[in-house]
């Protein structure tokens, strides 16, 4: 199946698994290097849509990837501002991506780290995140679709890219400014994290690799199974080969099911918040990191999930479904039900009309 | 020859409709895509599917293939 090298997905997956644990070393929370779906969690709390307070920072990460793909693709010539495909769909496909990513404790990209670190508890994430995702291509298969998206005004395109550079100056006037508005924790996973310069550095580069390798953890499991594809796929390989070498380097890997850091050991719930997430991310088309990196290269639409990631945030941590290490939410059962209810149902039937 | 038009469409929608195209045994087809990740996908599924890929950029920036089975 591996018929040629995937040069780009490699390069993409090697920087970034050797960038993401040095992040944790830096200051950013353990097996949290990078964190889509935690970091818009924390942003999300940081604008005070939650009122967690062990988890709101802006974290300099986000604002990196849309700007570094944003650049990445006008150097490239691939920003093409486009909306118009289901917005609300995504929209709650968002909501219901953040919710699975909380009960489990992390979006696919921390799943794989915390796996490169010895954190086994991830093991029935991973298990979750596979049969989401066979279930999504299962509906991609019988005709699923969110129907196409138009070209549209550069304006459109801008927005992400500019929610970007409200958020660096948000976070400065949070970090500098006085009677700042922006929550930032005191204590707890929001208040660890490392230097700004280095998490944004970091985000703009990875942002830049990710626009132009179009590495996805779905697509990497998707197009192997519905494509017998491994281009996507090599990029994930290297990408966990390179945070398990980076994260032996640093002392950072501790082999167990027990104490592992943020996460908790339920392996049904793991397993079912990563089903619920995988199906959702499947039918929107990519994971969160990818989302936000279309976002950038002027896809509305991948914009308008990222809302509701931001608001699925503030959705799991009003209404006690986010887990904790002590162990699920008290509502978290019946939420990821409702939320495959409502990705199975728009599986079934959402096709596009021909 | 069929003709896809894929333009619009998010991943993996438009590979997945020229694989389809392609299993019911379509030997030869013009393909429509309007994004560099559409049509990255497009042009290696169809080489690895043994397809001979001739790429044509449009005016309004449609990138239009043509496939042939080889």
């Amino acid at each position: 199946m591996v018929k040629k090298l995937a040069y780009w997905p490699i390069v993409a997956g090697v920087i970034f698994g050797v960038a993401a644990p040095l992040l944790a070393k830096f200051g950013n929370p353990g097996n949290m290097g990078m964190c889509a779906a935690c970091f818009l969690r924390d942003i999300s709390g940081a604008l005070g849509f939650h009122s967690a307070a062990i988890v709101q920072y802006i974290r300099p990460e986000i604002i990196g990837l849309i700007l570094g793909a944003f650049v990445s693709s006008f150097l490239f010539k691939e920003f093409k501002p486009r909306a118009g495909s289901a917005p609300l769909a995504r929209f709650f496909l968002g909501v219901f991506a953040m919710i699975g990513a909380l009960v489990f404790l992390g979006c696919p990209w921390r799943m794989f780290l915390r796996l490169s670190a010895g954190d086994w508890t991830a093991l029935a994430g991973l298990a979750g995140l596979i049969v989401g995702i066979l279930m999504g291509i299962y509906f991609f298969k019988k005709g699923f679709s969110l129907g196409r998206n138009r070209p549209a005004h550069p304006l459109v395109g801008y927005m992400m890219p500019l929610f970007g550079v409200i958020l660096l100056a948000l976070l400065l006037w949070g970090m500098y400014g006085e009677a700042t508005p922006v929550k930032f924790s005191t204590k707890g996973p929001g208040s660890m994290y490392a230097p700004l310069m280095i998490s944004l550095g970091v985000g703009l580069l990875l942002g830049f690799v990710f626009q132009k390798s179009r590495f996805c953890t779905i697509a990497a499991v998707r197009d192997t199974v519905l494509l017998k594809e491994t281009h996507i796929l090599q990029g994930l390989v290297a990408f966990v080969l390179f945070a398990f070498i980076t994260n032996m380097l640093l002392g950072q890997f501790h082999a167990g099911f027990e104490k592992q850091p943020i996460a908790h050991n339920d392996a049904l719930w793991n397993f079912l918040g990563m089903v619920l997430s995988g199906l959702a991310l499947t039918l929107v088309g990519g994971c969160p990191g990818r989302q936000l990196v279309l976002s950038g290269e002027g896809d509305s639409d991948a914009g308008v999930f990222i809302m509701g990631l931001l608001v699925g945030a503030g959705v799991a941590h009003n209404f006690a479904l986010a887990s904790s290490p002590a162990g699920i939410g008290a509502n978290a059962p019946f939420m990821v039900f409702a939320g495959l209810i409502f990705c199975i149902v728009l599986g079934v039937f959402a096709k596009e009309r021909r | 020859m069929e003709t896809i038009d894929v333009r619009g469409l998010s991943c993996p929608s438009p590979v997945l409709e020229v694989k389809q195209a392609m299993d019911r045994g379509v030997k030869s087809l013009k393909v429509l895509a309007d994004c560099g990740t559409a049509t990255e996908n497009v042009t290696r599924f169809a080489r690895n599917a043994n397809y001979s890929v001739d790429v044509k950029t449009l005016d309004d920036g449609t990138t239009e293939f043509t496939l042939n089975a080889q």
